[in-house]
């Protein structure tokens, strides 16, 4: 499954948001988009979703336009996954997990044992099958971002897209929550998410987007691209970058606290 | 998964206490109908019986209490079953049958009718009629609110609403005061004494186009208390499923006050005392609330008409039990809402 974007632009009423983004996201790939606050991410992410229609350019999954498909299709593509968030409600952490199967039956029925058996083997999956009878409300926001994650694993699309995963976890949780969406990646997902964490980004992507503007100023593999010029450029801060390991990984550390 | 097994245990025991509670009313009632005469008037429908008791007992049972019973029973449904319904799809918990102006606009249309000295049939029917035109309003009105479309609904509600009171406050003015006022006061109270047969016919119709679908998209409900746009991503069409959710919950709400009055609460505590039976999931959460709402209406009719003499309408002693008892759901220990 492939995503690929072309010329897109979209504004709020004279404010260009997002202007002219082209990339093309393919199978086993882990795409991270870094950039400031209000950059656009998250609309992109609402564009590409057909969330926010009144864009130009063009969104093809699979090379098929998403102007032509309908919310049924579109779910039955691409999983988005939102920050972890406090429903209006509390539902327990399996009814919440059954809501991802809700494409997959028709629209006056519910979920079946078949739809019920995809929740079980996702929380088994995860690794978070203790949750199941418990309140969504009352876990942990990393146990939160992980029923979520399960949740669009049993719409059982080939995409993903994911708002910001590790925005509030601990770090704990951010390890848990990347090392899966990484393992996710490499058995075949088409995974694009954003992310306010230069090192994390390093080490678990395969592509890195750097945004800015509205624009894409940097697009590769993370050790090609991630420098401290480009870190300067995106967050206007200065920093040193380290690498170790033989560059499996690189750090930055703020100039300042040197 | 054990959950599911008592959920279904406890919709199936409300069913059985809701029967139970339609035959005791029965038998309750100023004029005495004894258990012997009124189980053989019963059962005289269903199996041929030979007559043992008055004509005056038939006629009471079927001509004042069945369609007391009857409508004490569908309103309470409805109107739970209704703000429930707009609870998820308002994505708030506040929200009650009367957040889009379908109890103000009833109210207006019932006094309406009663300066114009019409029969109770077209209090009714106007009560009805004005009750959706002032939802119809409120709709459009949101639709050329800026922002988010939930926001509008609920402000357009409000002002909608209040419009539609100072409306009724100024017919009370200019009507007169000897029977006209009393009678729009008393109908403003809500009420189910006097109910007729052609009351439940009346609203039977509504009330079934209404609550079918309700139960029936009950699952997308669930979905689409996540908000718009998780809703979208997951495959509901959310503005086609909250539309058909909000035409369908207004019309039983209309239905129910055009005959029933203003009757307060049990649309917000009955919806909330259902979630902490059988939790949010609106596959149980939707009959446990009709079937709680009629068991709790028809009990509170009860009472209204024989606690004491004079009979105490029905709208305040839903709002004497339902505020406190509400106050108690919130502030109970060892719930987090």
């Amino acid at each position: 499954m492939s995503i690929e974007v072309k010329n897109l632009s979209f504004g709020y009423c004279d404010r260009l948001v997002l202007d002219g983004i082209n990339f093309k996201a393919e199978e086993n790939q882990l795409i991270s988009i870094l950039g400031p606050n209000g950059v656009g991410k998250s609309t992109l992410f609402h564009c590409i979703l057909s969330l926010l229609k009144g864009y130009q350019g063009q969104v093809l999954l699979n090379g098929k336009d998403t102007r032509a498909m309908s919310i049924k299709e579109m779910a039955e593509l691409v999983a988005f996954i939102p920050q972890s968030h406090y429903p209006s409600f509390n539902f327990s952490v399996f009814d919440m997990v059954l809501m991802g199967t809700t494409v997959q039956v028709s629209a006056f029925s519910k979920p079946g044992k078949k739809q019920v058996q995809l929740v079980e083997a996702a929380l088994e999956r995860l690794g978070i099958s203790y949750l199941i009878d418990r309140g969504y409300t009352q876990i942990s926001g990393g146990e939160r971002q992980l029923v979520l994650l399960a949740r669009a694993l049993v719409q059982e699309t080939r995409i993903l897209i994911l708002d910001e995963p590790t925005a509030n976890l601990d770090y704990g949780n951010q390890i848990r929550v990347m090392t899966q969406i990484k393992s996710l990646a490499k058995e075949g997902y088409t995974i694009m998410q954003s992310t306010h964490n230069p090192d994390q980004t390093f080490l678990f992507s395969d592509i890195v987007m750097a945004m800015k503007d509205g624009k894409i100023v940097a697009y590769g593999v993370p050790g090609d691209i991630f420098t401290e010029e480009l870190i300067r450029n995106l967050y206007a801060a200065e920093v040193k970058i380290q690498s170790l390991y033989e560059d499996k990984v690189r750090v930055c550390i703020p100039k300042c606290a040197i | 998964m054990n959950q599911t097994k008592k959920n279904n245990l406890i919709v199936l025991s409300l069913g059985i206490i809701l029967i139970f509670s339609i035959i005791i009313s029965f038998w309750i009632g100023r004029y005495p109908v004894y258990t012997k005469e009124l189980l053989g008037i019963l059962f005289s429908k269903i199996i041929p019986i030979d007559q043992f008791w008055t004509d005056t007992m038939e006629t009471v049972l079927f001509n004042i209490r069945l369609p007391r019973i009857a409508l004490a029973c569908l309103v309470g449904c409805c109107l739970s079953g209704a703000g429930a319904a707009y609870q998820g799809v308002f994505q708030n918990p506040m929200a009650a049958p009367d957040i889009l102006g379908a109890s103000a606009g009833a109210a207006f249309g019932a006094a309406l009718a009663i300066l114009n000295y019409q029969s109770s049939y077209m209090i009714t029917f106007s009560a009805f009629f004005f009750s959706l035109v002032t939802v119809a309003l409120v709709y459009f009105v949101s639709k050329k609110a800026k922002g988010s479309g939930i926001l509008g609904l609920i402000l357009s509600g409000i002002m909608v609403s209040s419009l539609f009171s100072a409306g009724t406050s100024f017919i009370k003015l200019v009507a007169d005061p000897n029977e006209q006022l009393p009678a729009i006061t008393y109908w403003l109270m809500g009420s189910l004494s006097g109910t007729k047969n052609s009351d439940v016919s009346f609203v039977i119709i509504p009330m079934a186009i209404g609550v079918i679908p309700l139960l029936l998209l009950r699952w997308r409900m669930n979905v689409l208390t996540m908000g718009d746009d998780e809703a979208r991503t997951m495959g509901v069409n959310s503005n086609q499923v909250r539309i058909i959710v909000i035409v369908c919950s207004t019309l039983i709400t209309a239905a129910s006050v055009s005959v029933s009055g203003m009757i307060g609460w049990v649309g917000l505590v009955i919806p909330h005392l259902a979630r902490k039976l059988v939790g949010n999931n609106y596959n149980h959460l939707m009959p446990t609330s009709m079937l709680l709402g009629a068991i709790f209406l028809l009990i509170v009719d009860n009472v209204s008409k024989n606690l004491f003499s004079t009979e105490i309408p029905l709208g305040i002693l839903t709002a004497f039990i339902g505020a406190p008892f509400f106050l108690y759901l919130i502030t109970r220990k060892g719930d987090i809402y």
